[in-house]
């Protein structure tokens, strides 16, 4: 029995141990300079993970009595953490290099958070939930003020770290109503006492807590206050690592509560969840308008783009949970392109994040530029590129779940965004003389910002195939 | 091969803008006549292979033809094909591109993305007039906002970034309406495919949505979601205020573009989804828009006497031309629509004929200033006579393309609404005074101004670009069943069909009774 249990999470516990082992080994041979090395190993562990979870999985098992999933749900969510992590990774060495932060602490400490955030997204249980959570957070809070010399870095750490665990808290809070109400932590068990009639009051309460606290974990708003500062502060890596990642396995627990946990409770949830999209999209296009950094923008970019992944969410169909895994797939792609272009604006070798320095950057380099501009087009969701399909998939779910207002405000809020993401076009290609930015690119970042533009012109042919594994995985979840 | 003619129709122009993008390098004189070279070679190609679309045409066959069906992501298929209605358009997109590109020949500022702009527009115009599916169509109308924007932001005047954020934001607000109508119509019919949807019939039992009593129910809501989306385009008073300034700012070859070929894609869409999709939507709002296509007609014919910039000045004469197609439209009678159309491939030559006659005195003179120009006859004795025609055409004078498509359409709306088309007429006579009065200020008189002393007629490669327009103003001028022998029919089913929706649904007995 433990025997299988224990095959279930194999991935996990292969990834635990990597971690602690290569901690040690680590400690006790060449401390940093062992660095690159933990690196590049993190990544293809990564990678490999990737590959056996994606071709190997078949069916649903659990494990340890139902807290821990594994289903065609968990392992879409669990490749696409992994395949990103990998991507931030391999696109920070150089930075973290040349800044003196390439400590081999920190792959170990995303690969604990990405465990973490593997146990989020299978979760079965409340506390299988929180545990996962934890990890993931703690390891993120940590990362987030590596720079430890810099001021910015260590506020961005620790309000992280204070309002993160405020919203633990709150999910505590409500996870311990949700107990109190349902007498189990099991998602089934309490799937079963929701059903049994109208949902009582105090489980609802419950219910409203947890969602609060996902919502902080998340980004939308109006939980998102930490979102632009610690996106500002922290180094830009991590940045880029926090705007995938832990987003897709936010979204990706989020959905395991509502439709596993709550399923048959939609109704209650699903104008809560309407309300946190609606809010989110208009706050993260509105409130971007005004920001002259890169960082704090793009923050504020992912707020809208969270708000239009909770869109598909409050759908409460599996189409509508369909639509978010692509959305964030997607979203992702977008995001790991756009911080590659950002971990390459330079000035003599300084880091610059004001977009007034973008300033006719076509001229100089019309290669970065055009790959800037598909991906801003892209992330605005303007056809043919592909984060139109994703806007296209949440819209869809929505009217076809009666939710045809959240759809217009939906387009009126992408229609106010596209603003922004077209103001860094006009300074790239109208804009006046500049000094221009530094030319040089590393190769592995100028591959992705590439590679991710090419993704977003060519995934027009058949979004490579991502529908038929995103509709198993929401079928998955939602039956 | 014949069956996947219009996507190499479609997709010659892209075709040329890729291998523009990856194999040409540099930009010395060399590298900029090799693009220019190139985007003309694919304009032409792309327009010598559309003839095939023309003398394989079977006009008596109101259907769709060339059609071409491919499985595409989401169940929407890639279905692409041409009846009666669409052909032309893609005829005068493809006939016109060629002339654009020979018109940018003295573009030195970053040639090769300006031709890799153009190219990627022309496959993407020419993709709108060919779908037959709602999503694949939206891909490509919205998608036609990325080059514009980048030609009017990249090669434009002064006041260039403000014109095309306006341009920009406007239409894609207007767009965006339209998707959810679209996933509406999705979620309703279980299909996209274009001619499967021109048989559905939508909902159109009234209700009440927020205490307003919605009648023609689901139909008006979706008609008005897909209006703001053409009206937007067309465009129509009174959300015409982007285009004087995206003209104004634009380049002569993006103006001519937008003039010519984009502002049809809102009169296409008006023929193409909201009269036979909804048609109670139309009849209930229809007269609304002849209302508001005769305001903007008288209007923008009065905005356009005041203007001092030439180009502002064309462009609020296409607002009131535009208006003759709306009204025509929504007449929904033979005359009307067959009108409505005639004008909408007369006013792509003659506007951006117009068009590319500023571009010439602006090219030699850098401004656009009516003021600064008179008697330029004396200099220019082949312009005046060019420009002259083209004011006329656009006069409407009889034996120009112009009258027969105002003709029509005023016949057309006669019958249904004799006090706009009244008012409308009235339009004829202002566009005369204001065409005339440019013409006689730009042109005649005496050249007294000392800057003016040294212009130079126009070049060879000019009067090349404007003797094909010459000759199609003239020719559907004199022989306009070229055009209605193609379109007649397939307007005759869109109007039985109409009105058989009509009776179906009942509301024909009320407008009857009017």
């Amino acid at each position: 029995m433990i025997q299988a249990d224990l095959n279930t999470v194999l991935p996990e516990i292969i990834l635990a141990v990597y971690a602690m082992l290569a901690l040690i080994a680590a400690v006790y041979t060449g401390k940093d300079k062992t660095a690159p090395l933990v690196l590049w190993a993190t990544c293809a562990l990564f990678l490999i993970l990737a590959a056996f979870i994606g071709f190997g999985g078949e069916g649903a098992q659990t494990a340890f009595g139902g807290a821990f999933i594994d289903d065609a749900f968990s392992r879409f969510a669990k490749v696409v953490i992994l395949i990103s992590a990998a991507a931030i990774l391999v696109l920070s060495q150089d930075y973290m290099t040349r800044n003196d932060l390439l400590r081999f602490e920190y792959p170990l400490l995303i690969a604990l958070a990405v465990v973490g955030m593997m146990m989020m997204v299978s979760a079965g249980d409340l506390m299988a939930l929180y545990m996962g959570l934890e990890l993931q957070s703690l390891a993120l809070y940590v990362v987030a003020a590596l720079r430890r010399d810099s001021v910015k870095s260590t506020e961005a750490g620790l309000k992280y770290f204070v309002l993160g665990a405020l919203s633990s808290g709150m999910l505590l809070y409500g996870a311990s109503l949700v107990y109190g109400y349902s007498g189990t932590t099991l998602f089934t068990g309490i799937t079963a006492a929701a059903a049994s009639g109208e949902i009582g009051l105090g489980l609802l309460f419950g219910l409203i807590f947890v969602v609060a606290g996902l919502a902080f974990k998340v980004s939308a708003a109006p939980f998102h206050m930490w979102t632009p500062d610690v996106y500002e502060g922290s180094p830009t890596p991590i940045t880029a690592f926090f705007a995938t990642a832990p987003k897709v396995a936010a979204m990706g627990l989020f959905a395991r509560v509502v439709h596993d946990a709550f399923g048959g409770a939609v109704s209650d949830w699903s104008q809560v969840v309407a309300f946190l999209s609606v809010v989110s999209m208009f706050l993260g296009a509105i409130a971007a308008i005004g920001q002259r950094d890169i960082k704090r923008l793009m923050a504020y970019s992912s707020i809208a783009h969270m708000g239009f992944a909770l869109m598909g969410l409050a759908a409460g169909t599996a189409a509508g949970v369909q639509a978010m895994l692509i959305y964030m797939a997607i979203y992702v792609v977008m995001n790991v392109g756009t911080f590659a272009f950002i971990l390459s604006m330079e000035k003599d070798g300084q880091p610059v994040t004001d977009i007034d320095a973008l300033q006719n950057f076509s001229k100089h380099h019309p290669g970065r530029a055009l790959a800037m501009l598909v991906l801003m087009f892209s992330l605005a969701g303007i056809p043919p590129l592909v984060g139109f399909f994703g806007k296209f998939y949440v819209l869809q779910a929505a009217v076809d779940a009666n939710m045809a207002w959240l759809a217009v405000a939906g387009v009126i809020a992408s229609v106010i965004g596209a603003f922004y993401y077209l103001r860094i076009i006009y300074y790239m290609y109208f804009g006046e003389e500049r000094d221009a930015l530094d030319a040089g690119m590393p190769p592995v970042g100028w591959a992705l910002l590439m590679g991710c533009a090419a993704v977003m012109v060519l995934g027009v042919v058949n979004l490579f195939g991502i529908e038929a594994p995103a509709l198993a995985a929401a079928e998955a979840l939602v039956n | 091969m014949l069956n996947s003619l219009l996507s190499i129709i479609t997709f010659i122009p892209l075709l040329g803008a890729v291998i523009l993008a990856l194999f040409l390098r540099g930009d010395d004189e060399a590298a900029q006549r090799n693009a220019k070279w190139l985007a003309l070679i694919a304009t032409t190609a792309t327009f010598l292979v559309s003839i095939f679309l023309y003398t394989g045409f079977d006009p008596a066959n109101t259907g769709f033809q060339f059609v071409e069906e491919r499985e595409w992501i989401l169940g929407f298929n890639y279905k692409m094909g041409v009846d009666g209605i669409s052909i032309l358009f893609v005829l005068l997109t493809t006939f016109l591109m060629p002339l654009v590109i020979a018109s940018c020949w003295d573009v030195k500022h970053r040639v090769k993305d300006y031709m890799i702009a153009f190219l990627l527009l022309e496959t993407l115009m020419l993709g709108v007039f060919c779908a037959l599916d709602l999503i694949l169509f939206y891909l490509f109308f919205e998608a036609g906002l990325i080059p514009m924007f980048l030609i009017i932001g990249i090669w434009g005047g002064a006041n260039r970034i403000y014109a095309s954020f306006k341009f920009f934001l406007y239409t894609l607000l207007g767009s965006v309406l339209m998707l959810i109508a679209m996933i509406g119509m999705y979620v309703d019919a279980g299909t996209t495919d274009i001619p499967t949807l021109l048989t559905h019939n939508f909902a159109s039992e009234s209700f009440e949505l927020l205490g307003i009593q919605i009648v023609g129910g689901m139909q008006t809501l979706m008609w008005l979601a897909f209006f703001a989306s053409f009206a937007v385009k067309m465009p129509m008073w009174p959300v015409h205020t982007w285009l004087p300034d995206a003209h104004v700012q634009a380049p002569t070859a993006g103006s001519v573009v937008l003039a010519a070929i984009l502002l049809k894609m809102g009169g296409y869409g008006f023929l193409r989804f909201s009269l036979p999709m909804f048609p109670v939507g139309s009849e209930v709002l229809g007269t609304f828009v002849l209302w508001i296509s005769a305001i903007a007609i008288v209007y923008t014919s009065l905005v356009a006497l005041a203007q001092h910039d030439m180009k502002k000045l064309i462009a609020y004469s296409s607002v009131a031309h535009m208006g003759y197609v709306t009204m025509g439209i929504f007449a929904v009678n033979q005359q009307g629509i067959d009108g409505a159309i005639f004008q909408m491939i007369s006013h792509g030559f003659i506007s951006g004929a117009l068009f590319l006659c500023v571009g010439v005195i602006y090219d030699r003179m850098h401004t656009r200033e009516i003021d600064a120009y008179g008697g330029l006859v004396n200099r220019m004795p082949a312009y005046a006579l060019i420009f002259m025609l083209f004011t006329m055409a656009n006069v409407g004078l009889p034996g120009t393309s112009g009258f027969i498509g105002e003709f029509l359409v005023l016949m057309g709306v006669f019958q249904v609404n004799t006090w706009v088309a009244m008012i409308a007429t009235t339009g004829v006579i202002l566009s005369a005074a204001y065409a005339l009065w440019l013409y006689r200020r730009v042109v005649m008189g005496d050249l007294i101004k000392e800057s003016l002393k040294s212009i130079s007629d126009m070049t060879g490669r000019e009067r090349a670009i404007f003797a094909p327009l010459v000759f199609m103003t003239i020719l559907l001028g004199v022989y306009p069943s070229l055009v209605t022998d193609i379109i007649g029919p397939s307007v005759g089913a869109l109007i039985t069909n109409y009105d058989t929706a009509l009776l179906d649904s009942g509301l024909a007995t009320a407008v009857a009774g009017n």
